[in-house]
């Protein structure tokens, strides 16, 4: 079996990537491109951790093939801290003790990114429907939540700056 | 957020502090925020070799024939670990600190005692190449009967290397705590309350699974990249096994995606060494989602018999638990778990006699292991609901009830350790009090300082 | 057809660590040129927050800012010995390590300190915020930084520190089980409310009230932390989990998270929780272990919530929906309405 090449935009930036046929979305992410912040808890698509935005939209890249998503753009929890400024869902998980492990967060936070960029006020409804495909084992989700919907209230406000 | 109630033990707690105290910023939130934390699966090597596991299809069988030649037929694939390839095959991960006998096989030598059992590692260029090879491993079977329930276990045939189904602790079948005399004290309790409870296996489920990354550093030394719960333990164990004297290895962890307990067994760290020594690249060994989910050893399933003997006062002055805790085909830390349960007993009560059976016992199912709450965490489950239907039978109410019982400064555990520092009276008055029930004076004013004139025991 | 509505209670204690064949653990600690402390450990953080708290009870010690503490661990080769992250034993047994090295390191950096200032060490005394002075005399100070700078290029010392915590072998006596296995115990109360639709035996939990002993907290946001994520592994425990659903029959066992059941967001208890503390004599600042024992206490007491809502004791965990129902009607044969 022959590969390809394949094109999408990572991060902003346009990538080439050789990839054998099948090659999921998470593989490129983290074996070609060294973006481990996407992390591999399954590979089935059953837990979340994965989760990366495909044209503005949250998925899962353990289930995606790369070919199926050729001329897409793809973001990833590397691309939130421009300028070394935290995105206020991370500022939020921060401020909220929203981590334990860490190992769930880039996909929680990226799940999140992916309701406030069509839904910039969601109800706690709203966002426990957007989680709810992401496994938490360490918190007992209600932090996660809660800094969700703070980061949400605070976004467009000034962030407050901490050491 | 969090309250302290510091209306307790106030002079205790009194001090002047800077950091200790405040609720200071996660050392590690803003790498895991941004994705930079480093978990072990996040270094990667050239050349790395992926490892596959072939497993035992049969809960109890001999192994008739194992055939590895059709999976080196496979492209990619570089070599088949089996259990001819392991130095010291038989290894038990507590032999550090003087518990045996080892009793469990890195790979599966003439037989398998549960499913899912290590039998051989498949090495290979990719995931693909290592799972296609390892499906084309060919095992033989001759079933034998398994075993399932821990009591039936007890009298079976014994399946382990070492003669019997159930630990031996210095000549017992049992960890035992004797304290007083129950059968005297039940013939002159008021009431009597038996009860079984029990439980089913529970699995840790982090959400990053075990695994490690081998790399040989070319001078003979060994970096192993893991998730283990406890590094000196991995590494020992793994030069134990290999034969290689403990410095040729180093390991590096420290940052885990979760363990809850999952993460103390000794599983995939010697055989990826091993690999890694054998072909001289590095080798990772992660555990598929499903393997966590069914390999990796689970939270212990237990069975307690509790019998209680009741004064019609409300004190509790005897009770016998026989524990049943079921530590699947092998050991691993099921020894330590089952005496943490009976150190355990009878809960945080002062009860005047008190006597445990604690079996730790062998059936054909996956090895349990530590999980959060080793030892406890079900016998509370039992504990307490004996302490709910002890309540009822006295018609009084759950927390006064459990306050005439709790114990206090200077009462004498079952297990002959004085008590010293207890809260639990405290925590007790404190819920009633989160929760709006109004405690009778006679139970505001009990302290675990000691015991008041109310309880007849001053 | 009705949700009916229950309320359990119960308590318990966890030992903080737990020893067979002697439980010790090490740290190192050494101060920078530039007067930021490294402490070098062979731990494990497995998201408990033991960088966090091992950092503060570091400062807290050597009486200097919680951002000049850097942790490095985990790595053999550097770290020294620790036993690993289990029995609640982290905070305890590795914060009393640190106390002791950084107790050592303190002494070598007050020394320092009083050969540039010219004043006994006795009379010195930290501000926690990255100074040195004489005690009731805030202007006779100096800067750690110039302390560890004079030690380094001007004296030749090495502002360092060596610790160990040991518990100490405790063999059971194999005739009464007398032994001492751990070092003190941690407390908890739950009191859970519970509603149960005997129509369909799901159990939903309403409340947990919570009270906590917990020695000291020494992070309390992380104490919650473990409070709240044990609390909901305690109900995940009672109502979802396991292996072997049909245990000890081996089959039908799930391979992942979509046939592990364990409650989601949108299952969330609303919780309350209380933390008091009776410092433990023998614990880091009084700190005793409490990430194991705060997912025990609400297990009980919801099964004894369903108990109180439906008159249905289920013995037996996971209290599946259909424990409840066979449960419910097991009651009605006995006593048909």
């Amino acid at each position: 079996m022959k590969g390809s090449v394949v094109s999408i935009t990572l991060n902003g930036v346009e990538r080439e990537t050789l990839v054998a046929p099948g090659t999921t979305l998470l593989n490129l992410l983290r074996e070609h491109q060294s973006l481990t912040g996407t992390r591999r808890g399954c590979d089935q698509g059953s837990c979340g951790s994965c989760t990366v935005l495909v044209d503005g939209k949250a998925k899962l890249a353990c289930l995606i093939p790369v070919e199926t998503i050729a001329g897409s753009r793809v973001e990833t929890v590397e691309n939130l801290a421009l300028n070394n400024e935290l995105h206020p869902l991370q500022q939020a998980f921060v401020e909220g003790f929203a981590t334990q492990c860490g190992f769930c967060t880039s996909g929680m936070i990226m799940a999140a990114k992916g309701l406030l960029s069509v839904n910039p006020r969601p109800s706690r409804a709203d966002v426990i429907r957007a989680i709810s495909g992401n496994v938490c084992r360490c918190t007992g989700y209600e932090s996660i939540v809660d800094a969700i919907l703070a980061a949400a209230a605070g976004m467009g406000k000034p962030l407050k700056k901490s050491a | 957020m969090e309250t302290i109630d510091t209306s307790f033990f106030t002079e205790e707690r009194a001090g002047s502090f800077n950091t200790v105290g405040t609720s200071t910023e996660r050392a590690d939130a803003r790498g895991h925020v941004t994705g930079r934390t480093q978990f072990y699966e996040d270094v990667s090597f050239p050349n790395t070799l992926h490892l596959k596991m072939v497993r035992s299809t049969k809960h109890h069988a001999l192994i008739k024939k194992l055939d590895v030649a059709p999976a080196m037929k496979v492209p990619g694939v570089v070599r088949v670990l089996t259990w001819k390839d392991v130095p010291n095959n038989w290894y038990t991960i507590l032999k550090l600190i003087g518990v045996g006998p080892d009793d469990e096989p890195v790979l599966a030598e003439d037989r398998v005692r549960f499913i899912g059992e290590q039998i051989c590692a498949v090495l290979a260029e990719t995931p693909q190449a290592a799972a296609e090879g390892a499906k084309r491993v060919k095992v033989v079977y001759e079933e034998l009967p398994p075993v399932f329930d821990v009591e039936e276990a007890m009298t079976s045939k014994p399946f382990t290397n070492h003669g019997s189904n159930y630990y031996i602790y210095e000549g017992h079948n049992c960890r035992r705590i004797r304290f007083g005399d129950v059968e005297t004290a039940f013939k002159q309790a008021d009431h009597i309350l038996e009860c079984r409870y029990n439980s089913a296996p529970i699995e840790h489920a982090p959400t990053e699974t075990t695994g490690c990354v081998v790399k040989p550093e070319g001078n003979g030394r060994y970096t192993i990249y893991s998730n283990t719960q406890a590094l000196y333990f991995t590494l020992d164990n793994t030069a134990l096994i290999l034969g290689v004297q403990f410095n040729k290895l180093r390991m590096i962890g420290g940052t885990v995606g979760g363990g809850f307990g999952g993460k103390v067994d000794v599983i995939v760290e010697p055989i990826a060494t091993l690999g890694a020594m054998l072909t001289n690249r590095p080798v990772k060994y992660a555990y598929s989602r499903a393997e966590e989910m069914q390999v990796s050893s689970p939270r212990a399933a237990e069975r307690f018999y509790i019998k209680d003997g009741i004064m019609k006062d409300g004190r509790i002055f005897a009770r016998k638990i026989t524990l049943y805790v079921d530590a699947g085909a092998y050991c691993r830390h099921s020894t330590y778990g089952t005496t943490k349960a009976a150190a355990h007993m009878p809960g945080p009560y002062t009860i005047p006699n008190v006597h445990v059976d604690a079996y730790c016992v062998y059936t054909n199912r996956t090895p349990s292991s530590a999980m959060r709450g080793f030892g406890v965490t079900i016998a509370d489950f039992a504990l307490e609901s004996q302490m709910d239907q002890i309540a009822r039978l006295l018609k009084m109410d759950p927390i006064e009830f459990r306050l005439k019982n709790a114990y206090r400064d200077g009462d004498m555990k079952a297990h002959r350790k004085e008590v010293e520092g207890a809260a639990l009276v405290e925590v007790l008055q404190a819920a009633a009090k989160q929760s709006g029930q109004k405690l009778s004076s006679e139970f505001l004013a009990m302290s675990s300082y000691g015991w008041g004139s109310a309880n007849g025991k001053a | 057809m009705a949700k009916l509505k229950g309320r359990g209670v119960a308590a318990v204690n966890y030992p903080t660590g737990m020893n067979l064949g002697g439980d010790p653990s090490q740290a190192l600690i050494h101060a920078t040129t530039t007067g930021s402390f490294v402490v070098t450990l062979s731990s494990v953080d497995l998201g408990q927050g033991l960088k966090t708290v091992i950092a503060q009870i570091a400062a807290e010690t050597l009486g200097i800012p919680y951002d000049s503490v850097m942790i490095d661990t985990a790595d053999t080769d550097t770290g020294p010995h620790c036993m690993g992250t289990f029995a609640s034993r982290g905070t305890h047994r590795i914060g009393n390590a640190v106390i002791m090295a950084a107790r050592e390191a303190r002494e070598v950096m007050l020394n320092v300190a009083a050969t540039e200032l010219e004043v006994d060490a006795a009379d010195l005394v930290t501000d926690g915020k990255g100074r040195i002075h004489v005690n009731g005399a805030p202007d006779k100070g100096i800067g750690v930084l110039d302390v560890a700078l004079a030690a380094h290029f001007k004296h030749g010392n090495t502002i360092s520190g060596r610790g160990i915590f040991l518990k100490p072998k405790s063999t059971p006596v194999p005739e009464t089980g007398e032994m001492d296995p751990d070092s003190c115990q941690a407390h908890a109360c739950t009191i859970a409310e519970v509603e149960v639709d005997d129509e369909t035996g799901v159990v939903r939990v309403l409340k947990l009230t919570n009270g906590y002993e917990v020695g000291r907290a020494m992070n309390p946001a992380l104490a919650h932390q473990q409070i709240v994520g044990g609390a909901w592994m305690g109900i995940s425990h009672a109502l979802y989990e396991t292996t072997e659903p049909y245990y000890p029959d081996r089959a039908h066992g799930p391979l992942d998270f979509s046939e592990y059941l364990m409650p989601g967001p949108a299952d969330l208890a609303e919780m309350e929780s209380v933390i008091i503390e009776r410092p433990a004599s023998n614990g880091p600042y009084g700190a005793k272990g409490i990430g194991e024992m705060t997912a025990n206490s609400p297990i009980p007491a919801i099964a004894n919530a369903i108990f109180d809502a439906c008159g249905v004791r289920v013995t037996s965990l996971p209290i599946t929906p259909e424990k409840v129902l066979r449960g419910l009607d097991a009651l009605q044969a006995v006593n048909p309405v």
